[in-house]
């Protein structure tokens, strides 16, 4: 772990803005912040992700470092810039249930990371989501749910999605998934993310299939 | 023994007769009545009926007055979601950060909303006496407000405005602390004070001992009987021995935490309730079924100071009566003390 990451981690953890901010700008990669987003802030992300699949960090300091990452970032880097060239059309929604935090953590994290991500916020209706997929002409759909019988219905809508012959991969992530290991190859689901750090080597292994 | 002494003698650090388990069953009574989740837990008459149908089913040690988790924003105002195969959820959060300091605390006691908790509780008490447990259930002032103002807008209240964090506390500590004694006036056991944000899975240790840790003292003081803190699947080891001092007696454990550690980390100061993985659970065998109940008891049943249940605080209406069947056969296989390895 390089210097920048190990400190950027603690700033992090200990919510301290200007350290973090005097990191990005200060420190090795400075130069080049988009470089600095991808040699320090998703490093860190990803290992503050790890931690809590781990029991090292709390939820709510995964949330917050996100946070902090994408105020920042946001503050260095413009919109524009921000956004990756050749990455995938990905969307993000909370399927049925209304327990929105594990979506925020994954955007935030996406977000910080220089993903552009349409959020589609809470949708019941199968229909509706088709139509937004074909619309924005989504290649990969994550979907976070807190609740069992959400987790179920995902079937039906990955079945919808097969039927209409869209090319969209579905990754799946939440508690249910966390407590039972084999419930996304269940539901159908192309991938399942443990925690908000999986998502980005996630979406580098699917875009290859889109 | 009944249940009542079996789950006491355990509570007290000493062996029963057999182990005691609680399947806390909540939408499985709609099932059983043939109604639908909404219509199901519109009455206290019908969670009377369908807790008593479902004890004697499957045998379990207590009787679970809990109706779903948002009742408690209900009597705030708030709007309750029902689903057709899971369990109520509360609807768009009601409060925001600027309309905290005028928050009132609705009259518990009295409130229309809480009434049928009222109901089902007294009806179970005439059938229970003093042999079958009456488990109550109130969500812990502090993890209320993820319903009453977002998950999101609740961390950064904690972490960035203790002031008004503390009024919002002041309201739910008197309104959890009166719905709690409500439920143990009209004839309810003991109380399980939900508190799954106060879990180091939710919240840094440091910050549970500021926040969460004392919310808890100061309630659980007010709550006139015994309690039991659940922390809904959510880990606890490195707060357990903090528990003792919130005043509570027994706390629900997850799965994914070793019980015979936790076992030692209780030191006899509290009772274990867990922790068979209820998610995984809807697909188990009847063998694997039994397998699991027997490695909960193997691990955490020596000494008493444990009730088997599952971890969520919640069976999910997906776990299929056979399952649950298979825990009782399992119960009579391999709870009889002394436990053999």
């Amino acid at each position: 772990m390089s210097v920048d990451i190990e400190a950027f981690e603690e700033a992090l953890l200990a919510l301290n803005r200007v350290d973090v901010k005097h990191i990005l700008t200060q420190g090795e990669h400075s130069n080049n912040l988009f470089e600095a987003v991808e040699a320090v802030v998703i490093p860190t992300m990803e290992s503050i992700g790890k931690k809590w699949e781990k029991g090292e960090v709390a939820l709510s300091q995964v949330y917050m470092s996100g946070k902090i990452c994408e105020e920042i970032v946001g503050e260095l880097i413009p919109i524009e810039t921000q956004k990756r060239a050749n990455h995938p059309n990905i969307a993000i929604l909370v399927y049925r249930d209304f327990h929105m935090l594990g979506k925020r953590i994954v955007h935030t994290f996406l977000r910080a990371s220089g993903y552009a991500v349409i959020d589609y916020g809470h949708q019941e209706s199968i229909e509706e989501i088709i139509s937004y997929l074909k619309r924005d002409k989504v290649e990969i759909l994550l979907i976070s749910v807190l609740m069992l019988n959400s987790a179920l219905h995902i079937k039906k809508l990955i079945d919808a999605i097969h039927e209409a012959k869209l090319p969209t991969k579905v990754v799946v992530g939440g508690a249910p998934f966390r407590f039972d290991a084999t419930l996304h190859q269940e539901i159908g689901a192309d991938a399942l993310g443990r925690s908000a750090s999986d998502v980005i080597g996630i979406i580098e292994e699917l875009k290859a299939t889109v | 023994m009944n249940a009542m002494q079996r789950v006491l003698t355990s509570l007290s650090q000493q062996e029963p007769d057999r182990v005691p388990y609680f399947l806390l069953l909540t939408l499985h009574g709609a099932k059983e009545l043939g109604l639908g989740i909404e219509e199901y837990f519109s009455k206290g008459e019908n969670v009377y009926e369908g807790q008593i149908r479902l004890q004697k089913k499957y045998g379990h040690d207590c009787y679970y007055s809990f109706f779903y988790a948002p009742i408690e924003v209900e009597a705030f105002g708030a709007e309750v979601i029902y689903s057709e195969d899971g369990p109520p959820n509360s609807g768009t959060p009601f409060l925001r950060k600027d309309t905290i300091a005028s928050l009132t605390t609705p009259d518990a006691q009295n409130s229309p909303v809480l009434q049928k908790v009222y109901e089902a509780t007294r009806l179970l008490k005439v059938d229970a006496k003093d042999e079958i447990p009456i488990i109550g259930v109130v969500m812990s002032p502090f993890s209320l407000p993820v319903m009453q103002m977002g998950f999101e807008a609740y961390l950064d209240l904690i972490y960035n405005d203790r002031a008004l964090f503390e009024k919002l506390m002041e309201v739910n500590i008197e309104f959890c602390s009166n719905f709690a004694n409500a439920q143990l006036e009209a004839g309810a056991t003991a109380i399980t004070y939900f508190d799954p944000i106060s879990s180091p899975t939710i919240i840094p240790k440091e910050l549970y001992l500021e926040t969460g840790f004392k919310v808890a003292q100061k309630t659980i003081s007010q709550i006139k009987g015994p309690t039991a803190t659940h922390f809904a699947s959510s880990n606890v080891a490195p707060i357990m021995a903090n528990l003792p001092q919130t005043g509570t007696a027994v706390v629900g454990v997850s799965t994914f935490e070793d019980l015979g550690e936790l076992k030692s980390l209780a030191k006899q100061k509290l009772t274990l309730l867990g922790n068979l993985n209820a998610i995984e659970m809807r697909h188990w065998s009847i063998e694997e079924t039994k397998q699991a109940v027997k490695e909960a008891i193997k691990k955490g049943a020596k000494g008493g100071g444990f009730i088997l249940a599952e971890n969520h605080g919640e069976i999910p209406y997906a776990i299929k009566d056979e399952t649950l069947l298979a825990i009782k056969e399992a119960i009579e296989a391999y709870g009889y003390y002394p436990i053999k390895n």
